[in-house]
């Protein structure tokens, strides 16, 4: 049986179609799924895909967090359900409170447009099982209030829990604490990423297809499930 | 109607890359001696009966559910006089 991975589309969500689209790519059947429905129509998995909902009007993700389809996307991640928020998705993800921190303004307060290297160092999550430890990728990122923010606390602990997902290498965009890209719940089935791995699933189009790893990592997982 | 305003800052140990470029503008325009600028938000809420104990309960809770994001801000209720 194929999995079924559900990509939410909100009012301005605009990477919804290529999630859906490295969600094919990686072998699995991309479900698109509406932010007014609760129902989530039996995916075994959720992206929450890049853009602006509702025009990020208040904080980025603040309106969309309280979406019907939040609703059980929230009370269903408490108990496993495998969720990867990329960008605006990563925001709504803080927003819920499914994941610690939040996303602010960028410290140069340039919108950022860049093709940026990663590390990847927890490859134990449900979304970057794929990667060999330690993995550097290049995908693209592309964000005006992308800068992770948490207090020292809160850092401290994700680090000693080994909850930092993706740092950046090279260059920090954006100001994020840590060089922090990207972090997971204590479960680790949700995932925050602020760059973008689903435009690196193609090299006609991205700056390669290093990116494909997320969503063959949960293909993976479910597969074996 | 009443009017409640809700004002919403971020916490003051987390960079406001926008109050600091307000700021490095103001000395260029002629307004010395300013130290530190931080920019906030700032809602008016207009209620429909009166502003009392349960009705400032309530706009309490949505702005730390809604308006502000207590992780990163901070944020005051009022009643405004008119």
């Amino acid at each position: 049986m194929t999995a079924r991975i559900g990509v939410v589309t909100f009012p301005g969500s605009l990477d919804d179609r290529d999630a859906q689209r490295a969600v094919r790519l990686a072998g699995a059947e991309p479900v698109a799924l509406w932010h007014r429905d609760k129902d989530l129509h039996q995916v075994d998995a959720v992206v929450l895909p890049g853009g602006f909902s509702y025009g990020d009007y208040l904080r980025c993700g603040a309106i969309s967090r309280f979406s019907p389809v939040m609703d059980t996307v929230i009370e269903q991640a408490k108990s496993g359900l495998p969720v990867l928020g990329i960008c605006n998705g990563f925001q709504v993800l803080c927003e819920s409170h499914l994941l610690p921190g939040a996303l602010t303004r960028n410290d140069s307060l340039h919108f950022v447009c860049r093709d940026q290297r990663l590390r990847i160092e927890n490859t134990d999550t449900a979304w970057t099982s794929a990667y060999v430890p330690n993995a550097e990728i290049t995908v693209p990122l592309k964000n005006g209030e992308g800068r992770f923010v948490a207090d020292e606390r809160t850092l401290d602990q994700l680090e000693a829990e080994g909850r930092v997902v993706a740092r950046y290498l090279d260059v920090n965009p954006n100001g994020s604490y840590r060089d922090i890209a990207g972090i997971s719940n204590a479960a680790g089935n949700v995932v925050g990423l602020m760059p973008h791995p689903e435009h690196a699933i193609e090299p006609l189009t991205g700056p390669g297809t290093e990116g494909l790893g997320f969503f063959a990592s949960i293909l993976k997982q479910l597969v074996s499930a | 109607m009443a009017r409640v305003v809700v004002d919403v800052m971020l916490k003051p140990e987390i960079l406001d890359p926008q109050g600091q470029a307000v700021q490095r503008a103001l000395p260029r325009l002629g307004f010395s001696g300013i130290a530190d600028v931080r920019q906030g938000k700032r809602f008016e809420l207009e209620l429909e009966g009166p502003v009392d104990e349960a009705a400032l309960a309530r706009i309490r809770e949505a702005a730390e559910t809604f308006l502000a994001n207590t992780v990163i801000e901070d944020f005051t209720v009022r009643v405004e006089e008119k």
